[in-house]
């Protein structure tokens, strides 16, 4: 971070309190959420209490000494925005990572919410092939939704496969506590995709200090407003992972001496996440902002705190499984959900969607049953052994991570499998429909 | 002169304020923060420190700054045009703010005050009144909107003059009343009061004595609410909370419904924004948004404003019961509002109680259900607030704070099921679970066995003894397999089953089955109980499944067509059918028993 010291700007050299996250000083005329440099590292003014001022150092506050320097930057934190962001990787603070300088505009981040009344209903189909979501949990613009998956499970591949097809103008990637290996990953897929033009990556690693990480998914959204709004583009922000930002926001209210509420997570967790959850949007002049995050979960255990909290924000979420008889990973039909589902499927998808899907879904909870009435060595009916044929295709063929076909030819799959395995009636979808798409042998 | 201090601690929305004056808790006071200035409330004042709670974001606030105190506590503006409004917590209209973001610091009237509304005279010159006593009537929407004496009011007052029909603006003077040491006052359309403090303009708050219909068959039939009762609707994330929520406002027996969307998702609230001045209002005819108001603090409006949304929320309530009116407030999610409560307590650094919730917690939320009720007016009518609330639940787990203070206050309990919503099993109401306090109210029973059928209750607790045995039949199934228990358990379960899809499950996207009369539930009720109270006979547990799914089927079809239509009566004389079957069998088995 370089220091532009300005000549009206005092600088301070006497601090009165040190504890592992923060600093305390005397200094006069500070703003709340301004920023400082303290010994050469960022801070953030937390607490005001007369001339006493508390700021919050993200790099943590090693080798800091009583006499550091300390200069206040007027402002909050902030970025620079233009097209000069696209194609580039930048810290949490907003600098490049290769260096150099981005020409633009500074916007302070975190900036205010979008009025209810001018946002848009969400409308736009986003299609990634991948049948788990398309065919039963569709995602809109505007829309946002985590992964819940455990740590082990490949959550990172399967969102920049998403953001790879899902034909966003831009896509924001917003990396917390990632490990090093994983940045390379994305930046080498979207590089070999050819899309780099179109990324914008602010990055914190393992490597770098936690609470640096609550910079992170700030900068991002408001890199995305900046092009959603004044561009007009469709925006993907990837949000990974949210878990571990919980995580610094907890060690951040630990360390400021906070009454911790669930899970050692502080009181107000819900509505940081909120905050940052609710910049998707649609706008009413077709630049939208969609959010896919990841929470990781620990065992599957969504009563945490973070899932819950998720759960309770985001409009849905995507359930990652791995089904041992097809071994592949699957997206969980029953635990994942789309919220804003219906508002495309069957109007800008084809028109049996719905019902198709609703149809394969009921199926393969059939064989969910039957597979327990074996397990607890009850006999099967014809019909029970049946449906667990139906659900060995239906997992291999579309709910497995790595199908990439479009919604038409998914129907038909799905067509294919009702025609295999069972009878119309026995599939219980409209006549109608059983008579244009279903084709029999 | 109003207190003038100034900014001398700053906390996140906490701010502390120096002053030599005069403050009290709740006083709303104004930070001039450059060119805006902030609306904020006093929650705690130690010595010459008054602790206050800002409405809007502190960034760049600096130590110093001057801070005005207004001498009121949270006030809403009570007038004609409050209908069909979109409001933020503070009563801030959303349509009248610039821009796409809302900026911080703007504030908006509530009501449209250059309007001219149709005003009729109701009062002469003369008359004795108090409080709440309604001078004149103006035309809202299509609603009659009656123009009260302000509730600030206190003692009787006579009306020295008042205004003959014709067309008048809201802030215009209408009245002139004295009040008993000769002093004139003049009232106008427009008044305000303070969201924290009840509205008490009525001379009687009986116990609820009559249901209100909500056209759901799950809370009518099984756990009706009273009208002026008190609810809520606990439920873990995907539960249906929402849809039966908006299912309410739309088929609920209400004249207003006002909506407390607190701390939600914005796409939600935006859903209703954009469906609701869309939906035909299935009991006028005339567009929904038209009786409905909403009160909208979406989850990244700021914290301190959603534990306000709330409270203005019920006083405009409170504010058309006093009308006569028959009100419907629904608050999503109260879970929100304790939340806001939580984080405020936090940084005073008050001791927490569980879970880190305000030690008050139950107290605050029974204070706020107990301001729903039914009550007698000055002038004998009456009008009613039915407050229905959800929880959300952390974990979906019902022992936390709030669902066991709420569980205290709220007299019905309509328990949302993971394991129903799962198996779209929709209202996902658990029928056993879920309970209303109201049926063992002896005034609600009279009430109900004269109105629908003297039989009524008996038939309700009879149908929730089948549902009972129903369950415990279905997990003797489960333990010891479809061929380990006799006929009979097969046929108790199928009977209960038969309950589920046809009263309790109701299709919220279907036109005809949304909403339910209360003549056409006791039609349903009483076809659903005769036949559970046939004799089947069977030959094998195979058989009992399929049967019941036929008969289920053609109940479903009599839920779907327009009662008593031809097709209602096609529907039951294929019922009758699959009913005439059994009688075949049955007297077949008995020709060769003999």
């Amino acid at each position: 971070m370089e220091k532009d010291t300005k000549a009206f700007q005092r600088v301070y050299t006497k601090l009165f309190q040190l504890t592992k996250a923060t600093v305390s000083l005397q200094a006069k005329g500070i703003g709340y959420d301004e920023l400082a440099i303290v010994d050469g590292r960022l801070a953030q003014v937390v607490k005001i209490m007369g001339d006493m001022v508390t700021l919050q150092i993200f790099g943590g506050t090693e080798g800091i000494a009583t006499n550091a320097e300390v200069i206040f930057a007027g402002k909050p934190p902030s970025l620079k925005v233009g097209d000069d962001l696209a194609g580039r990787f930048f810290n949490a603070y907003g600098d490049p990572m290769e260096g150099g300088e981005i020409m633009g505009e500074e916007r302070e981040i975190g900036g205010p919410s979008v009025n209810p009344v001018r946002r848009k209903q969400p409308s736009e189909f986003i299609p990634t092939g991948i049948a788990g979501i398309d065919l039963n949990n569709a995602l809109v613009t505007g829309q946002k939704i985590p992964f819940f998956a455990d740590p082990d499970q490949p959550f990172n591949q399967v969102m920049a496969m998403v953001a790879l097809r899902a034909k966003a103008d831009k896509i924001i990637l917003a990396g917390m506590g990632l490990t090093r290996d994983d940045y390379l990953y994305f930046k080498n897929v979207f590089d070999n995709a050819g899309a780099l033009d179109r990324i914008v990556g602010f990055i914190n690693t393992t490597e770098e200090p936690p609470v640096e990480r609550l910079l992170v998914p700030d900068m991002a959204l408001t890199a995305a407003e900046y092009f959603a709004v004044e561009k007009n583009e469709k925006v993907l922000v990837l949000l990974t992972d949210m878990t571990l930002y919980s995580d610094a926001l907890s060690i951040v209210s630990n360390r400021m001496d906070q009454i911790p509420s669930k899970d050692s997570m502080p009181g107000s967790l819900y509505s940081d996440l909120a905050r940052l959850y609710e910049k998707a949007v649609q706008f009413p002049d077709g630049g939208s902002i969609t959010i896919i995050a990841v929470t990781t979960l620990s065992g599957g255990d969504i009563t945490h705190a973070v899932p819950d909290n998720t759960g309770y924000i985001t409009e849905g979420q995507l359930f990652l499984r791995k089904d041992s008889d097809v071994g592949k990973v699957i997206v969980d039909p029953f635990r994942s959900l789309s919220r804003l589902k219906q508002l495309v499927i069957g109007k800008k998808t084809r028109e049996d969607h719905p019902q198709v899907m609703n149809a394969a879904v009921r199926l393969y909870a059939d064989a969910a049953n039957a597979k327990t009435k074996q397990e607890n060595g009850f006999d099967l009916t014809d019909y029970d052994e049946r449906s667990l044929e139906f659900a060995r295709g239906y997992s291999e063929k579309l709910l497995a991570i790595d199908v990439n076909i479009d919604t038409d030819a998914m129907l038909e799959t799905a067509y294919d499998l009702f025609n295999k395995h069972f009878k119309p009636e026995e599939v219980g979808i409209r006549q109608e429909f059983v008579d244009k798409y279903w084709k029999r042998n | 002169m109003n207190t003038i201090g100034k900014v001398s601690g700053i906390i996140a929305n906490l701010v502390i304020v120096e002053t030599e004056g005069t403050t009290a808790q709740n006083e709303i006071c104004f930070i001039k923060h450059g060119d805006t200035r902030l609306m904020a409330e006093v929650i705690k004042v130690v010595g010459n420190k008054s602790y206050i709670q800002v409405f809007e974001s502190t960034r760049g606030l600096k130590v110093g700054t001057e801070v005005e105190f207004m001498g009121h506590m949270l006030e809403v503006t009570l007038g004609p045009g409050i209908l069909s409004k979109n409001y933020d917590g503070l009563q801030n209209d959303l349509h009248k703010m610039e821009g796409v973001f809302l900026k911080r610091g703007q504030y908006t009237e509530a009501i449209d005050v250059d309007k001219k509304y149709e005003y009729k005279v109701l009062a002469k010159e003369g008359d004795q009144v108090v409080a709440g006593s309604w001078l004149a009537e103006v035309k809202e929407n299509w609603m009659p909107h009656k123009i009260m004496v302000p509730f600030t009011f206190k003692g009787e007052y006579t009306v020295k003059s008042i205004k003959g029909d014709g067309e008048y603006a809201p802030k215009e003077v209408i009245a002139v009343l004295t009040d008993q040491e000769g002093k004139e006052h003049k009232v106008t359309m427009v008044q305000r009061w303070p969201v924290k403090v009840p509205i008490r303009a009525y001379t009687d708050k009986p116990r609820p004595f009559k249901i209100l219909e909500t056209g759901i068959r799950v809370m009518d039939t099984l756990n009706p609410i009273a009208e002026g009762g008190t609810g809520f609707i606990p439920g873990p994330f995907g539960s249906g909370k929402t849809v039966l929520q908006h299912n309410l406002s739309k088929n609920a027996e209400a004249d207003l419904v006002i909506i407390a969307a607190c701390g939600e998702r914005a796409n939600e609230v935006v859903e209703v924004f954009t469906e609701f001045p869309e939906l035909d209002d299935p009991r006028t005819g005339r567009k929904l948004m038209e009786r409905t108001t909403i009160i909208a603090n979406t989850s990244n409006m700021p914290v301190a404003a959603r534990e306000a949304s709330v409270y203005t929320a019920m006083t405009i309530a409170e504010y058309y019961r006093a009308m006569g009116l028959k009100i419907l407030l629904l608050a999503d999610s109260t879970s929100r509002w304790a939340q806001a409560l939580r984080e405020m307590s936090n940084r005073m650094e008050e001791l927490p109680g569980p879970d880190g919730f305000p030690m008050d917690l139950s107290a605050i939320i029974a204070n706020f259900y107990a301001r729903a009720g039914f009550v007698y007016l000055p002038d004998g009518d009456t009008g009613s607030i039915t407050f229905i609330g959800t929880v959300s639940p952390a974990g979906g787990n019902l022992k936390e704070p709030v669902t066991e203070s709420t569980k205290k206050v709220a007299r019905c309990f309509y328990a949302l099921s993971q394991d129903r919503a799962d198996s779209k099993r929709y209202p996902a109401i658990d029928p056993i679970d879920s309970y209303s306090k109201y049926l063992e109210y002896p005034e609600i029973a009279e009430y109900l066995n004269k109105t629908i059928d003297e039989n009524w209750t008996s038939s309700v607790f009879k149908a929730k003894d089948i549902l009972l045995r129903g369950k415990e039949a279905y997990e003797q199934i489960n333990i010891l397999g479809d061929d380990g228990v006799p006929l009979d358990y097969h046929i108790r379960y199928w009977k209960s089953e038969l309950i589920d899809f046809v009263i309790l499950q109701q299709d919220a996207f279907d036109k005809i089955d949304a909403s339910s009369s209360l003549d056409r539930q006791y039609f349903m009720l009483h076809r659903t109980l005769g036949i559970t109270e046939r004799e089947f006979h069977f030959d094998s547990f195979e058989e009992i499944g399929p049967y019941f799914k036929r008969v289920i089927n053609a109940l479903k079809q009599m839920n779907y067509s327009n009662y008593e239509s031809d097709e209602f009566h096609k529907n039951q004389k294929e019922l009758d059918k699959i009913l005439g079957e059994q009688e075949e069998a049955k007297s077949e088995e008995e020709s060769v028993e003999a």
